[in-house]
């Protein structure tokens, strides 16, 4: 076992995708940490006349209306990375849960359970947040967080299943079945761990997607209606025609950040992938 | 194939008698009291007062039982009766959502389809060669990376501000008015491009990235490693391969239409293009709800139609479903 940990180390280490992908999100994480100490004013403070392009004092520009768009930057990833790991982690949660349970339990639990599963894996899950969200007077980051989880679930439910049901078959899962353990214990002890390396990816993939899901909402004016997120800048900056007026400075940064990071997730998963899978290895 | 489809039927069926019960539950149960706080901004006009509080007494008609409020909801949405816009007042909501949908469809269809077919073949194709595949590779994943309304953005600003070739704004010019005249075709043409552009080009990304995986798979798999030692031409093999890959693709594309719809969404609004995307935007931004909760029906409703026409595909494609042989999960 110890040898196999350290194999996969090495391979981990070796991996120029995950090296990669691991040095970008860890960058914009730093950004998102550090950033708001270095920055100058609040993100909604007036920090100076509008219009200003990129300037030693102003170091991503200002807004429009004079607002500071580095502070809203670092503030925003703060948001962007914030939804992606509560989003994230409960949607790998809950897809984990019913997709162990159905693929566990089998018989009618199953069925309803993919029943369900598929009903909410065909409504589009923006259009289901969007009527969510629409009634809601006063939305914070966090709870958008948690309806973007509790909507993101249903490919990782079905996609656990079918793992579980053929782990379920194999040997050492019928000895502790026949042990008398029980099937929680079965499910946490025996089938989780041979899973965990698809667990791992399956919650980067859930943390890139609720990024995106997030920036969305924020975008079509369902975001946060206190702070500041990547999203909203960008919606801003539309609405108040920046890109009309060329102010590159307002727009850009925030799509450039959710590109790079939710790209460099994309490639932490294929790096993991090639580090679990020997059969991807020297490609 | 008569059972694939029974089951695909039911569950679209309950999904969207689930989506019209979450539009009818939402309002009424949702903290807050949203229906008093649509009243009193309904009172805040007073010409839409009148027609908008008739609505309410006959929609939401508190004093009923529950069960019949639901009963009114759904009797109310087959005759199309959607509400009034408060927006748009006093165009009705279907009208208003009518209006715009074909705006969606010309935009989305060949969006999707286009990008689903390049992305397959320059998938298939990267695949074959090593040199390119770990070239063009991390292309596609910063592609399939990029928020929708972000490459909007970017080309809206790179063509229509610093080169300024094409419009960024509306789906016609203003001077026009919609005709099947060709200064009016090639008008629209200019103005659909560059959403169009930005819809295609993210997904296509995730199509290869999709297809690369696939066909490696298939390459590796025994009936490929078969036939190629009993010395079947590399194109024979690979045109086998491509035909398995397919597959998966095709439910693929069923399961990302929510997220290209969403992405469409967001297009739109980046473009104040009038399609779905931008008239929910206006409902949110004025406080519209039953343009917001008809935005929400139409949406739903393109996704399982769209859904039912894919699975016909699929049953023509794939022998084994047609034939009734493999218990394809719905």
């Amino acid at each position: 076992m110890k040898f196999r940990k350290s194999e996969i180390l090495f391979f981990a280490l070796r991996n120029t995708k995950l090296r990669i992908g691991v040095f970008i999100v860890a960058l914009f994480a730093f950004l998102a940490i550090f950033g708001p100490y270095f920055a100058k004013y609040e993100p909604q403070d007036f920090a100076g006349p509008g219009y200003n392009p990129p300037s030693g004092e102003y170091w991503l520009g200002t807004t429009t209306f004079g607002r500071d768009v580095f502070s809203q930057f670092v503030y925003g990833l703060r948001s962007t990375f914030l939804v992606g790991f509560v989003g994230g982690s409960i949607a790998t949660f809950i897809g984990l849960f019913v997709g162990f349970l159905s693929g566990y339990k089998g018989g009618l639990a199953d069925e309803l359970l993919m029943m369900f599963t598929n009903i909410v894996l065909v409504i589009p899950t923006m259009a289901l947040l969007i009527i969510l969200a629409a009634y809601l007077k006063y939305r914070g980051v966090f709870l958008e967080s948690v309806f973007i989880g509790f909507t993101a679930w249903p490919w990782t439910a079905r996609a656990v299943r079918s793992q579980t049901l053929s782990l379920k078959t194999r040997e050492f899962v019928n000895l502790a079945r026949i042990t008398g353990m029980k099937p929680l214990k079965i499910i946490v002890v025996e089938i989780l761990p041979n899973m965990l390396s698809y667990v791992f990816m399956v919650f980067i993939l859930q943390f890139g997607g609720a990024i995106l899901t997030a920036a969305t909402l924020d975008f079509i004016g369902l975001g946060p209606t206190q702070g500041i997120s990547l999203g909203l800048m960008m919606q801003q900056a539309v609405l108040w025609n920046a890109i009309q007026l060329g102010m590159w400075w307002w727009a850009v940064p925030p799509g450039i950040a959710i590109t790079a990071i939710v790209g460099a997730m994309y490639f932490m998963n294929t790096g993991l992938d090639e580090v679990f899978n020997p059969k991807l290895r020297e490609m | 194939m008569g059972k694939y489809l029974k089951r695909k039927i039911i569950i679209y069926l309950l999904t969207f008698f689930f989506a019209v019960t979450i539009d009818w539950v939402i309002p009424r149960f949702m903290p807050g009291d949203p229906i008093r706080t649509l009243l009193s901004r309904a009172a805040m006009r007073t010409e839409a007062m009148d027609l908008l509080y008739n609505y309410y007494n006959k929609v939401f008609s508190l004093d009923l039982p529950l069960w019949k409020q639901y009963v009114n909801f759904w009797v109310s949405l087959f005759k199309g009766d959607l509400g009034t816009s408060v927006y748009l007042f006093p165009s009705p909501v279907f009208e208003v959502i009518k209006r715009a949908v074909p705006y969606d469809i010309l935009l989305l269809v060949p969006a999707i389809l286009l990008s689903w077919i390049a992305g397959n073949k320059f998938g298939a194709f990267a695949a074959r060669k090593k040199r390119l595949d770990n070239t063009i590779l991390p292309i596609w994943y910063v592609i399939t990376a990029t928020p929708y309304m972000w490459l909007g953005i970017l080309l809206a600003w790179v063509f229509g501000v610093v080169l300024g070739i094409f419009p960024i704004s509306g789906a016609y010019s203003f001077s026009m008015s919609p005709s099947l005249s060709w200064e009016f075709i090639w008008d629209y043409l200019k103005h659909w491009i560059l959403p169009f552009g930005s819809l295609f080009i993210v997904q296509l990304g995730g199509w290869a990235i999709g297809m690369r995986n696939m066909i490696i798979y298939e390459l590796e798999s025994e009936y490929s490693r078969y036939m190629e030692a009993m010395g079947a031409p590399a194109k024979l093999i690979r045109k086998y391969a491509f035909r398995n890959a397919v597959l998966p693709q095709i439910t693929g594309l069923a399961l990302q239409l929510g997220v290209i719809v969403a992405g469409a969404l967001a297009t739109e609004v980046v473009f104040s293009y009038p399609g779905i995307g931008y008239l929910l935007l206006q409902g949110i931004l004025n406080g519209d709800y039953f343009l917001i909760q008809g935005c929400f029906l139409f949406i739903i409703l393109g996704v399982l139609i769209a859904n039912f026409f894919i699975d016909i595909i699929y049953v023509i494609v794939d022998p084994r479903v047609r034939r009734g042989m493999s218990g394809e999960t719905a």
